[in-house]
């Protein structure tokens, strides 16, 4: 999100809080969810695909939430009220097309011709009707958009498949193949989309999903705080305080929000921009010519991904309290953490509890209940590399990710090893608060280089160039 | 603290300090352009800071002197006894365009280590990249405080036509320093000169003046970028060769044969040696591309037709002698292949070969 996109949903969210309060706050959150998905989304070479892909976004949730909502939410009557509030907002931006060019501020492009909408429309209507004629859901729907998801999700994150869709895409569209290009396609928060919707599918195979209206589940994936960088929040804990009635806004919440809006601002188009300028990049790391300046700059992209990342999560949680919303916290000074453990814990928190529950938890249980398991250590191996190499993913399938995900999933094996080995002896020799500190402060210090050696493979697009900036940190090239 | 917000007290207190911040600024108008990273946490720049592509160049054009000059490395350099001090004004065939600093004429002489009255030969790169002789003086009034032993200006007929003088941005925005010339050193600039970007209170406000803000603080960021790598321009792996075929046109800025001096702006010319004083000055006119393409028997170059240019070198012969300056015409000492992409900027080899001309008046002109 760029500054004046910031600061306008900040008004606006501002305006409706001390101005409507409670009255329509979720049809609020839910138009300007809607509106934002097109306003935020890229403009791409593709003809059109600028508006499909929210578009698509939006039928993807309808109907993840027409599969997953229980029968009685399903067949309320408003449902279809608020389907057609947000065609109606969908075709709206979609007629932006008849104005003059410098009007068409809500969509990236001129929005395509109404008949694709139209037909889009009739298309997940048609969808919708077949689908409540029956009586009941198989498993096997939850499991099959399990699937699709994840499909959608690999066919956007490796580049040989997004080579392939953009190529599909420019031919659907009758445009040249000559210039295509993996970046020809981008799905603005998909990756975010698309775990919001991995989370509810498996909460409701395992039972534990809540009932929620159409409102409240497309509220929930595409608020529009936190749509482009999270943090992930759990739909049950998102509806508690969507249900909760909003008084608006008092002093108090007023100023923490706008503390936490005003600190991610610093932090983001402040530190993180300056860093910018000097963090390591591919075109850098070859230009480098000392090893005191290669660490500079990897330590530049090390606290510049940091205040970027915790700076967007911030403008998210302001925004968010504004309206009553109190989204969970992303980021807690992840780089004063004193173990590689800790700082997981403490990075992109949403993300790792996200990938806790739903992968490394359900499988550590599934290898201990083989008949029989294998070593405990080898289980960790295997649970925390398979973990960390699938975070490595979901950034992007590309060799660096892989070796960034191998990088930490080893970090995490090696600790909890060394902390396994030495936790009493560490124990018996921080014996003063001076000990204690100095054991804490390496380990601080280690954790950081540590993971900011591992920042190298995930800033840089080659392991050749990688190894290289290595090399020179310790002097070696 | 349970108390109902009213958005319009907090808007109206925050525009108001908001409003007195900016009004604090256009008031005081913080010379913080004399404060500089560079010289301190890291080196000095070899040249004159000047960029058009910061991000892969790690360099920016700006128009506030005081950074620029506290960025580059003569402001850190105190001089020593042992140091023979030569400045170099002129224009982006002084600056480097295409060549690292070693490779410029600065660099050159510096590496060629020459020894003038027993002092080491220290030569500093005040070159930037646009023509006109008003903005060399403007620089080199502000490198004088430097304390040179020597100054070096390389000059090209291109550099005095009356138009060109305030019409190149860092002069359009340094009118004060341009005046002051005016006062102390009898630069003519007209009282009502329509190229000077005068700035009203508003803009002298921090919105106002937020890219002159900006741009001081990404130099300052850039210093690190400049340290790590030692880049300060974008070096194209491939560019396009200066024009040696050209139109039977011999047009020179809507002058008409013959050249006067009334045609040319000999004032600046008289104004840098007045700036200069006692200090020796060696005007040079710079080496250029000699065409041998298309239609060269009317155009020597790009910027040049051949009767303008020879009208030229005579009159800066004449003037030289009726005012003893130290004058030197290097217009031809450099081969055609020795030029890049355009008819004043030099390969490397071409730089050796100036420098290699130029030592011998380094090395009379000590004391």
């Amino acid at each position: 999100m760029a500054l004046e996109n910031i600061l306008i949903l900040a008004a606006a969210s501002l305006l409706w809080a001390t101005t409507f309060r409670n009255h329509g706050r979720t049809w609020f959150m839910l138009i300007a969810s809607v509106v934002v998905i097109f306003w935020l989304q890229p403009a791409v070479p593709i003809r059109g695909a600028d508006f499909f892909t929210p578009l698509a976004t939006l039928v993807l949730v309808v109907l993840t939430w027409f599969i997953t909502a229980d029968d009685a939410t399903r067949k309320q009557r408003k449902n279809i009220i608020i389907l057609l509030v947000i065609a109606s907002v969908v075709l709206f931006l979609n007629l932006t097309r008849f104005l003059p060019a410098d009007f068409q501020l809500l969509t990236p492009s001129r929005p395509p011709q109404l008949t694709t909408t139209l037909i889009i429309f009739l298309v997940t209507g048609l969808t919708l009707l077949v689908l409540s004629r029956l009586t009941r859901f198989s498993a096997s729907f939850l499991t099959v958009s399990l699937l699709l998801t994840i499909g959608l999700f690999l066919l956007i994150k490796i580049p040989t498949l997004s080579l392939w869709l953009s190529s599909f895409l420019r031919t659907l569209s009758g445009q040249s193949l000559t210039n295509v290009s993996i970046n020809d396609f981008r799905w603005l928060g998909f990756s975010y989309v698309a775990f919001r919707l991995i989370h509810t599918i498996r909460d409701k195979q395992s039972g534990r999903f809540p009932s929620v209206d159409v409102v409240e589940f497309i509220t929930y994936v595409i608020f529009f705080p936190a749509f482009t960088a999270g943090p992930i929040d759990r739909l049950e804990r998102f509806i508690k305080d969507l249900r909760a009635p909003f008084a608006g806004l008092n002093l108090e919440n007023f100023y923490s929000a706008g503390q936490r809006l005003l600190l991610g601002l610093f932090k983001k188009f402040v530190i993180a921009d300056a860093l910018a300028l000097i963090a390591l990049n591919d075109s850098n790391a070859t230009q480098v010519t000392s090893t005191f300046w290669m660490w500079v700059i990897v330590y530049a992209y090390a606290f510049q991904i940091y205040f970027d990342f915790s700076g967007y999560t911030d403008v998210a949680l302001g925004i968010a309290q504004l309206l009553g919303i109190k989204l969970p916290e992303n980021f807690a000074s992840p780089y004063l953490k004193p173990n590689l453990t800790q700082f997981w814990n403490n990075w992109h928190m949403t993300l790792t509890q996200w990938f806790r529950a739903y992968f490394f938890n359900p499988i550590t249980r599934w290898l201990r209940s083989w008949e029989k398991p294998m070593s405990i250590p080898m289980m960790i191996l295997l649970t925390q590399v398979a973990t960390m190499l699938l975070i490595g993913f979901w950034h992007g399938v590309t060799w660096n990710f892989t070796l960034w995900g191998l990088w930490h999933g080893l970090g995490l094996f090696i600790h909890n090893r060394w902390n396994d080995a030495t936790k009493a002896k560490a124990a018996a020799w921080a014996t003063t608060p001076a000990k204690q500190a100095a054991l804490n402060i390496s380990g601080i210090l280690l954790t950081f280089h540590f993971v900011a050696i591992g920042w190298i493979f995930f800033a840089l697009s080659s392991p050749v160039t990688s190894w290289q900036v290595i090399l020179k940190l310790f002097r070696a090239h | 603290m349970n108390q109902e917000i009213k958005p319009l007290n907090v808007l109206i207190k925050g525009l108001f300090v908001f409003a007195l911040f900016n009004l604090v600024i256009a008031a005081w108008q913080p010379n913080v352009g004399q404060f500089s990273l560079y010289n301190i946490l890291y080196p000095g720049r070899e040249r004159l800071p000047f960029g058009e592509n910061p991000k892969q160049s790690y360099n920016l054009s700006l128009f506030d002197l005081d950074a620029m000059f506290a960025s580059h490395v003569i402001a850190g350099t105190p001089k020593t006894d042992d140091e023979f001090r030569v400045v170099i004004v002129g224009d982006s065939s002084v600056w480097g365009t295409l060549l690292k600093p070693e490779e410029t004429l600065a660099g050159q002489l510096n590496t060629d280590n020459l020894n003038a009255c027993g002092k080491t030969v220290r030569a500093y790169n005040l070159g930037y990249p646009t023509i006109s002789l008003t903005k060399d003086v403007m620089l080199l009034s502000y490198g004088m405080q430097y304390n040179p032993d020597l100054i070096i200006w390389m000059t090209t007929l291109d550099a005095f036509p009356v138009e060109k003088q305030t019409s190149t941005p860092l002069v359009a925005n340094n009118e004060e320093k341009v005046r002051e010339l005016a006062t102390s050193d009898q630069l003519r600039v007209e009282a009502d000169d329509s190229n000077f970007e005068v700035k009203n209170f508003w803009q002298k406000t921090f919105i106002g003046d937020r890219r002159a803000w900006a741009d001081f603080f990404r130099l300052q960021i850039y210093g690190v970028m400049w340290s790590a790598t030692g880049i300060d321009q974008v070096y194209p792996s491939e560019y396009e060769k200066a024009q040696t075929d050209f139109e039977a046109e011999d047009s020179y800025h809507d002058l008409t044969a013959p050249l006067t001096e009334d045609d040319l702006a000999i004032n600046a010319l008289e104004t840098g040696f007045r700036v200069a004083g006692e200090t020796p000055m060696l005007l040079v006119n710079e080496p250029m591309l000699i065409s041998s393409g298309v239609n060269s028997d009317i155009r020597y170059n790009f910027f040049y037709p051949r009767w303008a240019y020879d009208e030229y070198r005579e009159i800066m012969t004449s003037l030289s002698q009726r005012n003893d300056w130290m004058y030197v015409d290097l217009w031809d000492v450099v081969p055609a292949n020795e030029f890049t992409n355009s008819a004043i900027h030099l390969t490397p080899a071409g730089e050796n070969l100036l420098a290699e001309n130029l030592a011998p008046y380094i090395l009379e002109n000590c004391k």
